[in-house]
């Protein structure tokens, strides 16, 4: 059924029809519409959830750790400082291998203190061992929540997802929306059942130990191993979702998009659509979106940029200390001793907008460089 | 009493000798039974018990860090009634560095929010477990490796924070102080906060021989004296209304106590004799309290 709603309650609606059994959220802007859409569904009777009212997003993870590791379904979502304050139960909770979904509203980061979107916030969880998918459009946000469920729980990933979706750009535009049947989600993502060891007192366990050194770098290695093997199956999810509703973004990992020119630009999120309208305009550059960050794409991009002569990686967080972006890095090391010219544009910091002139004027500057990192600035034009 | 083959906490943990809280913690669970999930924050008796891959919790037990076990009790707790196991029981068990001073804002929003979980603090009077430094629980006078006993400051310069009343604060209807001293006691608080359904909150002390410099064969022997001195009182605060469960008739003096221990060593005759004082003066009122028909709840 097609609907006219607000990105963010596209969201709280899959989030409703994945039916998880207690949340626990605190509001925080671009993403507060979520907490509050899912309070009003279940104040209307429509969700029989629990809804925590945390006192703060460390309780907020915090209490989804706990409901996950007691054998049942957890959601919360936050933005920027809130994800930030998170931080420490976001690392326990991937190191723990517990399956939470939680939808990342991108908001900059303090300070100075912004509310508006770039991808810094998520980018500060990098090696945190969650899956990392980000979304170009409202409609992708929706189904990727109800695709995460899927991913996490699955025997051979059981780690938390983040599901990234920019704020005010996807989160507060309304638009029309397909959202699914209950009856077909249920079919898609059957009631829950923990795939994994759970809180019990007929089955007592003892979670979240003490290791020595010896066990502790084992399991680090079992958990670089998990998130890598997890690949395959954002990809299965992601092609049985495409089968079973007719909605695909790419191959679940990459999208290509007209991109068998000589020159592509590399980027993530809603910026991607203004991006594939210059592609459409000019006929001479093609996109490479990257949807599932991490595990990052390593062989689908190599694949997807072999034989390219120059690639703009546009993105949209700054690594500190090394005067350019984050991605910018990654994707020159897996093209390392190719023969191929990268650039970096560092672009949307702070929410500034990112028009299609500024796409076409970099590819212009950029086409020709090597090595080339600027910075936008915010002009239209520039 | 249970038989020790019945214990739900099994030996072979590392916690040293005469350690005050693994004390605490055996008591605690012939109280609780095995229908119980213990969250438990970062601390001494979390590292000692769970080193991977053994563990001597025979109960299902969860760690997850230093500051948010409350938080993590409330998530469980929720998961649980929603699976339909409204019956099993959730302690929140904490130190007092992950109790009442990092983990305080999980604290005390878990408690506002009134979830059925019964928030238990080991009270060892320091952060043991990264080598006795200084906490909110920290009694005054005594030298910690961040209040140590110099030339010009002489140990800590405040007095212990009041966690018990503040959990009266948040409108629980059951709050109550033990020590592993008086283990029938504090069984029996353990049992009857169990008993009431929404959040409660229990403070139990005990002594750390290491931390304290007192002798690990005498830990009961401190934590008793701790009590007969009014350094420590044993109460329960029911529907606001307190009742002490120890009622000496004269306090004893607190001098033996604290020349037993090193974290007291220095401390001057006029040191002692303000604690005393401090100490006689919270006993009266205390029994003031008792004896008078206020319900702190109805202050709230
Ligand atoms: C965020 C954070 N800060 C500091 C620490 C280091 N730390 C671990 S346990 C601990 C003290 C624990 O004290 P308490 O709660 O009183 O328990 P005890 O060790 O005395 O049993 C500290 C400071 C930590 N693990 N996490
Ligand atoms: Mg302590």
């Amino acid at each position: 059924m097609s609907e006219v709603m607000e990105g963010s309650h596209g969201v709280a609606h899959a989030v409703k029809l994945c039916k998880p059994d207690v949340l626990a959220m605190y509001p925080i802007t671009p993403s507060t519409h979520i907490p509050e859409g899912l309070a009003q569904l279940i104040a209307d009777g429509k969700m029989d959830t629990k809804f925590i009212t945390v006192e703060s997003e460390f309780s907020a993870m915090s209490a989804c750790v706990g409901v996950s590791a007691a054998g049942s379904r957890a959601f919360t979502a936050t933005s920027s400082q809130g994800l930030l304050l998170m931080t420490e139960v976001v690392y326990a909770a991937a190191g723990m291998r517990l399956p939470i979904v939680t939808v990342i509203v991108n908001r900059t980061i303090s300070a100075p203190i912004n509310i508006w979107n770039d991808h810094q916030d998520t980018f500060a969880e990098r090696d945190s061992g969650w899956l990392q998918i980000y979304c170009e459009t409202n409609q992708e946000a929706l189904d990727t929540t109800i695709q995460a469920y899927k991913i996490a729980e699955d025997a051979g990933v059981l780690l938390p997802v983040f599901v990234c979706m920019d704020g005010f750009v996807l989160s507060h535009t309304y638009e029309p929306l397909e959202v699914p049947e209950q009856n077909e989600v249920d079919a898609f993502l059957p009631p829950y059942t923990p795939k994994h060891a759970f809180l019990d007192p007929n089955k007592p366990i003892t979670q979240g130990p003490f290791a020595y050194p010896k066990p502790y770098a084992a399991m680090r290695k079992e958990l670089s191993d998990a998130i890598m093997n997890s690949k395959t199956v954002v990809k299965k999810v992601h092609n049985e979702f495409a089968e079973k509703f007719g909605r695909a973004y790419g191959d679940g990992i990459i999208e290509e998009y007209k991109s068998d020119k000589p020159t592509v630009i590399v980027a993530m999120g809603s910026v991607c659509g203004t991006i594939k309208e210059v592609v459409d305009e000019r006929d001479d550059i093609g996109l490479v979106r990257i949807r599932c960050y991490r595990p990052f794409p390593k062989e689908e991009l190599v694949k997807a940029l072999e034989g390219k002569e120059n690639i703009i990686v546009f993105e949209k967080d700054v690594a500190l200390g090394m005067a350019s972006g984050a991605l910018y890095h990654e994707i020159k090391s897996i093209l390392a001793g190719k023969n191929v010219r990268i650039n970096n544009v560092v672009g949307g910091l702070g929410g500034i907008d990112t028009t299609k002139k500024n796409i076409s004027n970099f590819v212009d500057r950029m086409k020709d460089q090597n090595d080339k990192i600027e910075f936008l600035r915010g002009d239209p034009n520039e | 009493m249970n038989e020790p083959e019945n214990e739900l906490l099994a030996p072979g943990h590392r916690t040293c000798a005469g350690c005050g809280p693994a004390i605490a913690i055996r008591q605690m669970l012939r109280a609780t039974g095995k229908n119980v999930v213990i969250c438990e924050a970062t601390g001494c008796m979390e590292v000692t018990s769970t080193a991977y891959p053994e563990t001597s919790w025979k109960v299902p037990w969860i760690h997850v860090l230093f500051e948010n076990v409350s938080s993590v009790a409330s998530g469980v707790k929720e998961a649980l009634i929603k699976q339909g196991k409204d019956d099993v029981k959730v302690i929140a068990l904490a130190g007092d560095g992950g109790m009442v001073d990092i983990g305080f804002r999980a604290l005390s929003g878990a408690m506002e929010r009134g979830h059925d979980v019964l928030f238990l603090c080991y009270d060892n009077e320091a952060y043991m477990n990264t080598g006795v430094q200084r906490s909110g629980a920290t009694p005054f006078g005594a030298a910690t490796t961040t209040s140590p006993a110099g030339t010009e400051i002489a140990g800590k310069q405040e007095w212990k924070k009041n966690v018990p009343f503040i959990a009266v604060a948040h409108g629980l209807k059951y709050v109550a102080t033990a020590s592993i001293a008086y283990p029938e006691d504090f069984q029996a608080k353990i049992k009857k906060a169990l008993s009431i359904k929404g959040p409660k909150y229990l403070h139990v002390h005990c002594p750390c021989p290491v931390g304290w410099g007192c002798d690990g064969a005498k830990t009961i022997k401190y934590a008793k004296a701790a009590v007969e001195t009014g350094l420590w009182a044993l109460y329960e605060i029911e529907e606001g209304k307190l009742k002490l469960n120890t009622k000496p008739s004269e306090l004893k003096p607190a001098e033996e106590y604290l020349r037993g221990q090193r974290r007291f060593k220095h401390l001057k005759e006029e040191d002692i004799k303000k604690i005393e004082k401090h100490a006689k003066q919270r006993f009266d009122h205390l029994l003031e309290l008792e004896n008078s028909e206020i319900s702190l709840l109805k202050v709230l």
